[in-house]
């Protein structure tokens, strides 16, 4: 009796399942299918199919903005190494204790407060036009290390308050345990603090880096032929937008792999540390 | 008639956080493979003493010697000193982003720079001891209470300290897991081991204690064999703290 009973409920909790999956299908192709279908039937949308979608411009500006969005490629990795570094660097120097410490303590705290600040293509425009006109011998004028340069002293000003909420985070008691255990404070924080501080903030972080990546294009002002600018030449000499859509493409592209990524690193990561599960 | 100076001794010791004065002048000596008991009601200064003999929190005034050497006179090497003083706190405070074999070998390869296969080797035989060796690879989050707190025990004694300091070490376990702990630490207390104890276990006071020391308000109110303190005490204040005690059902 009790058997039957039993999987008789398990017979409609898997129908329900079913019956559930259903559902978040058709809601989803009834609200797609409602949103093309206002978006093709407005009155301008043959000529903004012509201007943004046109698949003869799509495929043929594909190849040369792919090949031009290498450099962003380049760009955002050595750009990211250096602020992952220098983000670290800052964030310790501000949790540094004591009175002694307090003018290291300020600069670092002024330094963020400033960075943070200023729109990031006006550092770009600083840093690009303004450098080389100093006219300083040894420091390089390419407008692609300029940039890029400015895009790091702006994002480590980021990624170190986010590294600063994660060392926050951590609770006192471990400090205090390690300290115990005749650990330096160099060593605490090397191996007790930082490393759950920076698993916390794995998200976050990720986010800074979505921003850094899109913020390469900022670099196009500067006149380097990357992405943007290529979709920029393209589109003057096409007068269709196209080209954008193609550069946002790449953009995309690049993104979704680490989102995916990051996620599956803090799954992987929670599942070994927590209760109920092995692997 | 030993000779060696006593494993700890506090003189007038005195600590305040703010205006308030947690500490108010503890004087106590522990002589080497001694077991004392602190006991006393939260707040009476019991982990905050605990905490000055690690040099986790500095003192105002007094001083602390460990082995006839001052800890805490200016210019000591305060990571030499923690490495010959365990201590193990009420929250285990493992560090959940290593293996049981990460916390046990941290202190002796940072601390003592000894290589991993020496450090995980010595590691293994005391977590054997305890009967943790199937446990090296889990996470603290994944151990029950006790074992979590039996491996917080092993690795405050991987740098082989001479003195062991226990802040309530049973307080934030299951009842049913309360035992293997305190076992752990009986076996200690047979292996000679100097350690001072702050505890509700009053059974286990009276059980493992050489002294038992009553602390009230930040003063150290009474001390003697457990005998005498838990059936015959001189001083108001802890007649009072042990009927409390009685009447709670926990002795």
């Amino acid at each position: 009796m009790n058997g039957a009973n039993g999987s008789d409920r398990a017979r409609r909790g898997s129908l329900l399942q079913i019956s559930s999956v259903w559902v978040a299908v058709a809601s989803t192709v009834v609200v797609f299918a409602a949103l093309a279908l206002i978006i093709v039937n407005a009155p301008g949308w043959p000529k903004v199919k012509h201007a943004f979608f046109d698949p003869a411009e799509f495929r043929a500006y594909f190849g040369t903005i792919g090949h031009a969005f290498v450099l962003n490629i380049k760009i955002f990795l050595v750009a990211e190494v250096l602020i992952l570094t220098l983000a670290m660097v800052l964030a310790v120097l501000r949790s540094l204790p004591g009175p002694v410490f307090l003018p290291i303590r300020l600069l670092a705290i002024g330094y963020t407060d400033l960075f943070r600040g200023i729109p990031t293509i006006l550092l770009v425009l600083l840093f690009g036009f303004g450098i080389p006109t100093l006219q300083l011998s040894h420091v390089t004028r390419d407008p692609v290390y300029l940039g890029a340069a400015a895009l790091v002293v702006i994002y480590t000003a980021y990624v170190s308050e986010v590294y600063r909420a994660g060392i926050d985070s951590v609770h006192p008691s471990q400090e205090a345990a390690a300290r115990s255990l005749g650990l330096t404070r160099g060593q605490t924080m090397q191996t007790v603090i930082l490393p759950q501080a920076v698993r916390r903030v794995i998200p976050p972080l990720l986010n800074d880096f979505i921003g850094l990546q899109k913020d390469t294009a900022l670099i196009s002002v500067l006149g380097p032929v990357e992405a943007l600018q290529r979709a920029n030449l393209g589109s003057a000499s096409e007068f269709n937008y196209t080209p954008y859509v193609v550069a946002a493409f790449f953009f995309v592209l690049i993104t979704v792999p680490q989102a995916r990524l990051t996620d599956w690193l803090i799954a992987r990561d929670r599942k070994r540390q927590m209760a109920g599960g092995r692997v | 008639m030993s000779t060696a100076a006593p494993a700890l001794v506090c003189t007038d010791v005195h600590k305040s956080f703010g205006k308030l004065e947690v500490l108010k002048g503890i004087d106590l000596s522990v002589d080497e493979h001694e077991v004392i008991c602190l006991i006393g009601a939260s707040g009476s200064g019991k982990s905050t003493l605990l905490r000055c003999i690690n040099l986790l929190e500095p003192i105002n005034s007094g001083s602390i010697q460990v082995a006839g050497e001052e800890i805490t006179a200016s210019g000591v090497d305060v990571n030499q000193v923690r490495r010959g003083i365990g201590i193990v706190f009420q929250a285990f405070n493992l560090f959940p982003h290593m293996s049981v074999m990460g916390n046990v070998t941290l202190a002796p390869r940072k601390v003592i720079g000894l290589s991993r296969s020496q450090a995980e080797a010595e590691a293994l035989e005391l977590l054997d001891r305890f009967g943790l060796a199937d446990k090296r690879n889990e996470y603290p989050d994944r151990l029950s209470g006790g074992q979590q707190q039996r491996v917080a025990i092993v690795r405050a004694l991987a740098t082989h300290p001479q003195l062991m300091l226990l802040d309530e070490v049973t307080s934030a376990l299951d009842p049913e897991l309360v035992a293997e702990v305190l076992n752990v630490i009986r076996e200690l207390a047979e292996g000679g081991m100097t350690m001072l104890i702050a505890t509700h276990e009053m059974g286990f006071a009276r059980d493992i204690a050489r002294r038992v020391c009553f602390l009230d308000e930040g003063v150290l109110l009474e001390q003697g064999p457990p005998e005498q303190i838990f059936s015959s005490p001189r001083e108001e204040r802890t007649q009072q703290f042990l009927q409390r005690i009685i009447e709670a059902g926990r002795m």
